[in-house]
């Protein structure tokens, strides 16, 4: 429980304070819930392999050829599952980007960072920080998909110019 | 089976920071102007539906809740999810149940209480709704930071200017302020948009749409019952199309266009008999997704009222200003009237019932000669689209 609020309660007995700019009295939920899910990638732990080997992985399909990335281990054209892993092309050209500013509270530990979108040379696209001046990005220019260690001090892939 | 389908009653909160009311009381104040001008009781509804995403507030059972508070019970009813088009998939159960004869009265409700979770917290959950796994997690991308990746694309390919988006606020702020119902009533000029903070580059404080607290409510019903009980006033849900898109932005085609907006105007130009290649003149006005200022610009080529890459071109010689070529989010858009998300795409119906029976307030009101009206309402970033076309006479 917050200090504010427990002092409220203290004061009057109930968690209601007045809303700062209405005057609106407002009771002041005290079950507070944090979040955090664990996520299955059982299936797709060579892609983490590749993470450590500074390879981007995706998936194919056997059968058709089809190529995944972010991977997945069926093919809805096949119905088939026999895939295989295979070492995507690490360049390619930059299809947009953006700047976020106002980050979520979940990143506020970073500073504001780019994000863009490439096109890698065998056709998937890919979604990554931008390393690189966000002002002298430009569609069509040439980039590469790298591998770094975050600040929170795990791997991830990122895109960088050439 | 009822061939037809039309909105009977309508009703809408004043959008905005809504401290001064719970989920029940905010729902209420929409619920009962639409049973108001349907002239009917809670006891005639046969089924009820509510939008709502909710996650920032507190109540999930918002069927019950308002069964409750409004002597609803025991009908029918649950609440449906789409993001930001939950109110226009909360429509289609409703227009989908008439249709089938599973029901003859339906009370559709939009509701968002946003504001019981302090705005960071809002950012976040957002900025979730995508690819959480692999464009969230890792990425930290914001709500308006998926919109800025078509906001850029779109820059590049068209040179269209983040001025020309500017312009997309100035008009809904111009007409946000003649609506009483609108968060902003307030009206702003291109320095505005412009001075103000980057939030996602190229978008800027008052390129977004605010967090905000609303309600808004439809009643339809079936054409047998509309004829049983002599309602004169309603409009006709003439075509519906609905279009989902890939949770990766990195598995989209492209960046300018929302694959599914287009998929789903197709399908309600079709079902309402309108020529695909020339919309406009068969449309008084339109309500489309502008939870950012580029967005909106995309959505007139997306519902091809230009060509591609003329949207921005639209916005600067001022047709989508009401006497241009197609007046568009004259009530203030999501961006000035607010956009309390499971809210939105029932207050799009409401407009086009205010519009084509020409009850819209002072200043705001399009010239209805073709009667028909369009709504497009985005969940996310094109995940969903919805696109309804309403008409003052049934197909």
């Amino acid at each position: 429980m917050k200090d504010e609020i427990k002092k409220v309660i203290e004061e009057t007995g109930l968690p209601i304070v007045q809303d700062e700019k209405s005057g609106a009295a407002q009771w002041v939920d005290l079950r507070e819930l944090r979040l955090s899910y664990v996520i299955s990638v059982e299936n797709i732990k060579p892609f983490y392999e590749g993470l450590k080997e500074g390879k981007l992985l995706g998936t194919k399909c056997k059968k058709c050829g089809r190529l995944f990335f972010p991977p997945q281990k069926d093919c809805p054209s096949c119905f088939d599952s026999d895939i295989e892993w295979v070492e995507l092309k690490n360049e390619g050209t930059l299809e947009t980007m953006t700047v976020v500013f106002v980050r979520p509270p979940s990143f506020s530990m970073y500073d504001p960072y780019p994000v863009a979108i490439a096109k890698l040379d065998d056709g998937p696209k890919i979604l990554a920080w931008y390393k690189g001046d966000p002002q002298q990005a430009k569609p069509g220019m040439r980039v590469k998909v790298q591998v770094s260690k975050r600040k929170e001090g795990y791997l991830m892939y990122e895109i960088a110019p050439v | 089976m009822s061939e037809n389908v039309a909105v009977i009653g309508v009703g809408h909160s004043k959008f905005g920071v809504r401290m001064d009311v719970n989920i029940p009381e905010l729902c209420w104040e929409s619920m009962k102007p639409a049973f108001e001008t349907a002239n009917l009781e809670p006891k005639d509804i046969d089924f009820f539906v509510v939008g709502n995403a909710g996650v920032w507030s507190s109540e999930a059972a918002v069927p019950a809740l308002i069964a409750e508070y409004a002597d609803l019970a025991p009908k029918g009813s649950m609440r449906v999810e789409a993001a930001c088009a939950s109110g226009s998939a909360a429509i289609r159960i409703g227009y989908t149940a008439i249709k089938s004869g599973i029901a003859d009265i339906v009370l559709v409700l939009g509701v968002e209480k946003m504001r019981e979770s302090p705005n960071p917290n809002v950012i976040e959950l957002i900025g979730r709704f995508g690819s959480y796994f692999w464009e969230f997690e890792n990425f930290g991308l914001t709500f308006p930071a998926y919109y800025a990746l078509h906001g850029t694309a779109y820059m590049m390919k068209y040179g269209a200017t983040e001025e020309d988006y500017a312009r997309v606020a100035v008009k809904n702020h111009y007409y946000g302020a003649k609506n009483p119902y609108a968060q902003f009533q307030n009206e702003i000029d291109v320095e505005t948009v412009m001075k103000s903070p980057y939030i996602a580059w190229p978008f800027k404080l008052f390129d977004c749409s605010p967090i905000t607290d609303g309600s808004a409510c439809v009643i339809l019903a079936s054409e047998e019952k509309v004829k049983e009980l002599g309602i004169d006033e309603k409009i006709w849900i003439l075509g519906q199309g609905a279009g989902t898109g890939s949770a990766n932005m990195s598995r989209r085609e492209s960046y300018t266009s929302l694959a599914s907006a287009t998929y789903a105007a197709e399908q309600a130009y079709k079902m309402a008999g309108i020529d695909i290649d020339d919309p406009t003149k068969y449309l008084d006005g339109a309500n489309v997704h502008d939870c950012f200022t580029a967005p909106e610009i995309i959505a007139y080529e997306d519902l091809r009222f230009c060509k591609r890459g003329e949207g921005y071109k639209l916005i600067r010689e001022e047709q989508t200003y009401i006497g241009g070529k197609i007046p568009v989010n004259i009530d203030g858009g999501l961006k000035a009237k607010g956009h309390p998300i499971g809210a939105t795409g029932v207050s799009q119906a409401v407009e086009a019932y205010k519009q084509l029976l020409q009850k819209a307030e002072p200043g705001r009101q399009a010239d209805i000669n073709k009667g028909k009206w369009l709504t497009h309402n985005v969940g996310g970033t094109g995940h969903y689209t919805y696109v309804t076309i309403y008409g003052l006479e049934k197909r």
